[in-house]
């Protein structure tokens, strides 16, 4: 430890490393670090330091290990890094692990009596007593293990050079309206902050300097923009089942509800919200609901999808509007709860027994949670039908830094319904009749005042008067059309995202949160290997015909999949299979987000 | 228009041949039936037309649902000018309780089965009767699989044999105790061989305000109707024991029936109908919900199958007044009621900046 510090304090301003590395806090759940955590990225974001947080943690209330990961960077790269250059060491059950495994070199802030200076010379160690430090902060015992997470970021905040002013700010917004918190809390921040003034040399690179890149944006995780985005979208029913890695979705989307869609002067509600008893009975009560002429969704996560199969099925065949939240998270089976994947990209997109296909969207950044939320809905009823709106773990419970949203410029679109007068004019209505010939017929809602509006919705056989049928031509008939309001809908949902690379010969393509890794990634390979690269991602299936003329466009495509199977590379394959030897695949599936290093060295090594 | 107690004196001849909006009977009949002849599941749908006519329910402010089953194909039977929804198998209540969210004006009547309710669907019928939804849940129940050819369902019981000789050795799931037991607020029992305390029943049920479960046993001719079954015409005949007679007076008709003090037990319902209840030598309370129970278990245990209204709670606020919803439906509202002004997101983002 002292050769080093001896060594590291003699760095020039020149191996000054400013705005670009990652920190990683390793603590127990249920510890309160979280606050803490955030209240540090808080902080560096305020700096004008554009700012990324990966929540590492285990499906455990209480005791087990979490890993909260802070990524600065100059360029504005928020996906994950395999490698960060500060540890915060504060779990004692995992400390020997964290700090084995860091590069040389790496700071690592932890207590003093862990002394894990006798595992690793060769990193950089700040020893801080924090038990001393937390018995400072109060009296009472209970709370310093709270506080002593307050006190590791004034350790970080000074070291780094974050501005006290900046944590203060951060502390006061993380603790709003609790102002016994906030004292507390900028007190034990202060103990630290004073206490590594006055006792640490900085023997580290490492700064965080004022910046003006993230002036004007916002701080929210993907779930909170897709409540948001729903609640715009005028969501009147919402049916849930509590499941990681969702739950935030609804919970979230409920507080805004009773905040901004109850009427202020009669206290009644323009929505309702139900959690179910599973999430059976949650897609029924919104297909229910969506059948009746509501706005209805619901939001879950794969084992949910797994018990919607039916109803699914029944939505799409009978034409019932719903939207469908999947914060998709490894499986199979219960796999890993609190880890991120998007492995149910067929799933979803095939989901049900019999030919079922499924319009799917795909957002890939918070604002896209936001408006794609507000285009399922308009989707589901243009189409009538079940819209799934695949996120991640990543994407939805990680904070990410994004521009303001914008207020939806486009009116909702309520889709094909007949009212009573539309019905006296007609002087007919059949149900499952292709009047317009894009595949898409037109409804009626239940207590429309009509003699004509009724008709018998059945997930059985039907003509299109809606009544029952086994006759073969009625079903080749029912299922052509679906196909066809499947390719109407190509035309519909939200186009690919296309960035061709001047001389590119090879291309990316990717969906939802693989983008920020495949972003810096591009970036290495043309930096390092002089490679350009195209980029098509994809934002829904249907396909559109911009994914041809991608793939049409270059030598090769890779298909960036966050699963073991390239789904999205075999969705594709189906989808041109002229083209499959020009389709590779680089799959990324041990649970963590995707990284640019991974897709970077996947491609290098295809190319090579 | 009334029945049994409730005759209006010196009222007597031919049925209108319009009810009280001006539709006739065959205003509110549905598709013909394919069911078996002699199948218990038409004689209910009978009185299920009867009951929405007399009562001059308007078709369109209806929503039939059901499950999978025989039960469930009734809705096509009946009327026809009213929004039908067969939904998969067991699963009926989550789409009347999204429906019923989505629109809390219309009358919802589910039709279910023993199978559909009380195996697959056991779980969404006690949520839904927990919650409270309004809907009337009739079961058709025959204690058997009908069209997947008679295997036994969780209804049959204890000792009762299939037409092949296999017995039935688990004990039944009684759908009203377990309904009572879940805090429903309208349970009632009948027979599909007795329309005039059915109808009855089916009217009040239509007045209450919440979930209505109507356990009604209902033959099965082709797979359950043999000595040696307790769910045949015969059997259900032989023990049928009904609580009370009784009577059902619609809100926009005077109570001219005369009784003597005591004799009847008078319940009003949310729309201002009335049920009267006919004691009948035993001093049964339907309010009482521990004597239900004890009465239901009684019952069971003696091997009596007890008929008419079980238990009843006018005063339990049903899932949409939980909610406290606008008094519009949901469905109906606009975007100027369910999309926030700019200003709302301006303020959202300004609180994540």
């Amino acid at each position: 430890m002292k050769t080093l510090a001896a060594e590291s304090s003699q760095k020039q301003e020149s191996d000054r490393i400013i705005n670009d590395f990652s920190i990683q806090v390793a603590t127990i759940n249920g510890s309160g670090s979280q606050s803490s955590n955030n209240v540090l990225m808080r902080s560096i974001f305020q700096m004008g330091v554009p700012v990324s947080g990966k929540n590492l943690f285990p499906s455990n209330i209480a005791g087990l290990p979490t890993w909260f990961t802070i990524r600065a960077s100059k360029e504005g790269y928020v996906a994950r890094r395999r490698d960060s250059e500060i540890l915060v060491a504060m779990n004692p059950q995992t400390a020997y692990e964290d700090v084995r495994s860091l590069k040389p070199g790496t700071v690592c802030i932890s207590p003093v009596e862990l002394k894990l200076d006798t595992i690793r010379q060769d990193v950089v160690h700040y020893q801080v007593p924090f038990t001393d430090l937390a018995a400072k902060a109060t009296d009472q015992i209970k709370l310093r293990k709270l506080l002593t997470n307050m006190i590791y970021v004034g350790v970080v905040a000074q070291l780094l050079r974050i501005e006290e002013a900046e944590i203060d700010k951060a502390i006061r917004k993380q603790f709003e309206g609790k102002q016994k918190v906030i004292d507390l809390n900028l007190n034990a921040a202060a103990i630290g902050r004073n206490w590594a003034r006055e006792n640490l040399q900085k023997r580290d690179p490492y700064f965080i300097e004022r910046l003006d890149k993230t002036k004007g944006k916002i701080i929210i995780d993907g779930n909170a923009a897709a409540a948001i985005g729903a609640m715009f979208a005028g969501a009147s029913v919402v049916t849930w089942y509590p499941i990681t890695p969702s739950s935030s979705l609804c919970e979230t989307l409920i507080d805004y509800l009773k905040e901004y869609r109850v009427d202020k002067e009669t206290g009644k509600a323009t929505f309702a919200v139900i959690q179910a008893e599973d999430e059976l009975a949650a897609i029924g009560m919104a297909l229910g609901a969506g059948w009746a002429g509501a706005r209805s969704m619901t939001s879950t996560s794969g084992p949910g999808i797994s018990l919607m199969a039916e109803f699914a099925g029944y939505g799409y065949f009978t034409e019932i509007p719903t939207v469908i939240f999947d914060i998709q998270r490894v499986g199979p089976s219960t796999g890993m709860p609190t880890r991120t994947a998007q492995g149910d990209i067929i799933f979803a997109h095939l989901l049900s027994h019999g030919d079922t296909k499924h319009i799917v969207l795909f957002p890939a950044t918070v604002e896209e949670c936001y408006e794609m939320a507000m285009a399922a809905f308009d989707l589901a009823e243009r189409f009538q039908t079940p819209v799934f709106v695949l996120s991640d773990l990543d994407l939805g419970m990680n904070n990410w830094m994004s521009d303001p949203f914008k207020y939806p410029l486009k009116p909702f679109d309520r889709g094909k319904v007949l009212t009573a007068e539309d019905l006296q004019k007609l002087g007919m209505f059949e149900r499952y009749k292709d009047v317009d010939g894009d595949g898409i017929c037109y409804r009626t809602l239940p207590g429309t005042k009509h003699p004509l509006a009724a008709y018998f919705t059945r997930g059985s056989g039907h003509n299109e008067r809606s009544g029952y049928t086994e006759r073969p031509e009625d079903y080749v008939h029912l299922m052509d059309r679906l196909n066809r309001k499947f390719n109407t809908a190509r035309k519909h949902v939200p186009e690919p995202i296309v960035e061709t690379a001047p001389n590119a010969s090879i291309g990316i393509i990717a969906c939802g949160s693989s983008h920020f890794a495949v972003q810096e990634g591009r970036d290495q390979l043309k930096a390092e290997a002089q490679l350009p690269v195209s980029y098509c991602r994809v934002r829904a299936l249907p396909f559109t015909e911009h994914l041809r003329h991608f793939v049409e466009a270059h030598d090769h495509v890779y298909v960036v999949d966050q699963n073991r199977d390239g789904q999205l590379r075999d969705l594709i394959r189906l989808e041109l299979p002229e083209h499959t030897m020009k389709i590779r695949s680089v799959r990324h599936y041990d649970g963590l987000p995707i990284d640019a290093r991974f897709i970077s060295e996947a491609i290098l090594e295809q190319e090579r | 228009m009334v029945d049994s107690l409730a005759t209006p004196k010196g009222q007597a001849g031919p049925a209108p041949s319009t009810n009280r909006i001006g539709l006739t009977l065959a205003d509110y009949k549905g598709s013909p039936s394919t069911l078996c002849d002699g199948c218990g599941h038409d004689a209910i749908t009978s009185q299920i037309i009867k009951a929405f006519y007399e009562l001059g329910v308007d078709p369109y402010r209806v929503a039939k649902l059901s499950g999978i089953g025989c039960s469930s194909k009734t809705p096509a039977y009946f009327l026809n000018r009213a929004h039908g929804f067969n939904a998969v198998h067991g699963r009926m209540p989550s789409i009347a309780t999204g429906v019923s969210a989505a629109n809390k004006e219309l009358l919802q009547i589910g039709i279910s089965g023993d199978g559909d309710t009380a195996s697959i669907g056991i779980g969404q019928f006690c949520h839904v009767v927990r919650r409270n939804v309004p809907l009337l849940y009739l079961v058709e129940n025959n204690g058997v699989y009908g069209l997947t050819k008679g295997q036994f369902s969780a209804t049959a019981d204890i000792g009762s044999r299939l037409k092949s000789g296999v017995v039935n050795d688990l004990p039944a799931i009684d759908l009203c105790g377990l309904a009572i037991e879940l805090g429903c607020s309208f349970v009632a029992r009948s027979f599909a061989g007795d329309p005039k305390q059915l109808v009855s029943l089916l009217k009040a049920a239509i007045s209450h305000n919440g979930t209505a479960v109507l356990d009604i046993i209902s033959p099965c001719v082709t797979f359950n109707n043999h000595e040696g079954s307790t769910k045949s015409y015969k059997h259900a005949k032989e023990t049928d024991i009904p609580l009370h007679e009784i009577g059902y007076i619609p809100f926009y008709e005077q109570i001219t029936v005369d009784y003597q003090a005591g004799e009847v037990e008078e319940v009003t319902m949310h729309d201002g109908s009335h049920v009267l209840l006919k004691k009948l030598g035993n001093d049964y309370d339907p309010t009482d919900r521990v004597g239900a129970l004890n009465t239901i278990r009684k019952a069971y245990e003696q091997q009596q199958f007890l008929t008419g209204l079980i238990y009843i709670d006018e005063s339990k606020p049903n899932f949409n007044e939980l909610m406290h919803l606008v008094d519009e439906p949901l469905a109906s509202l606009k975007e100027d009621r369910l999309r926030p002004p700019k200003q709302v997101l301006d303020e959202i983002m300004k609180s994540l900046m």
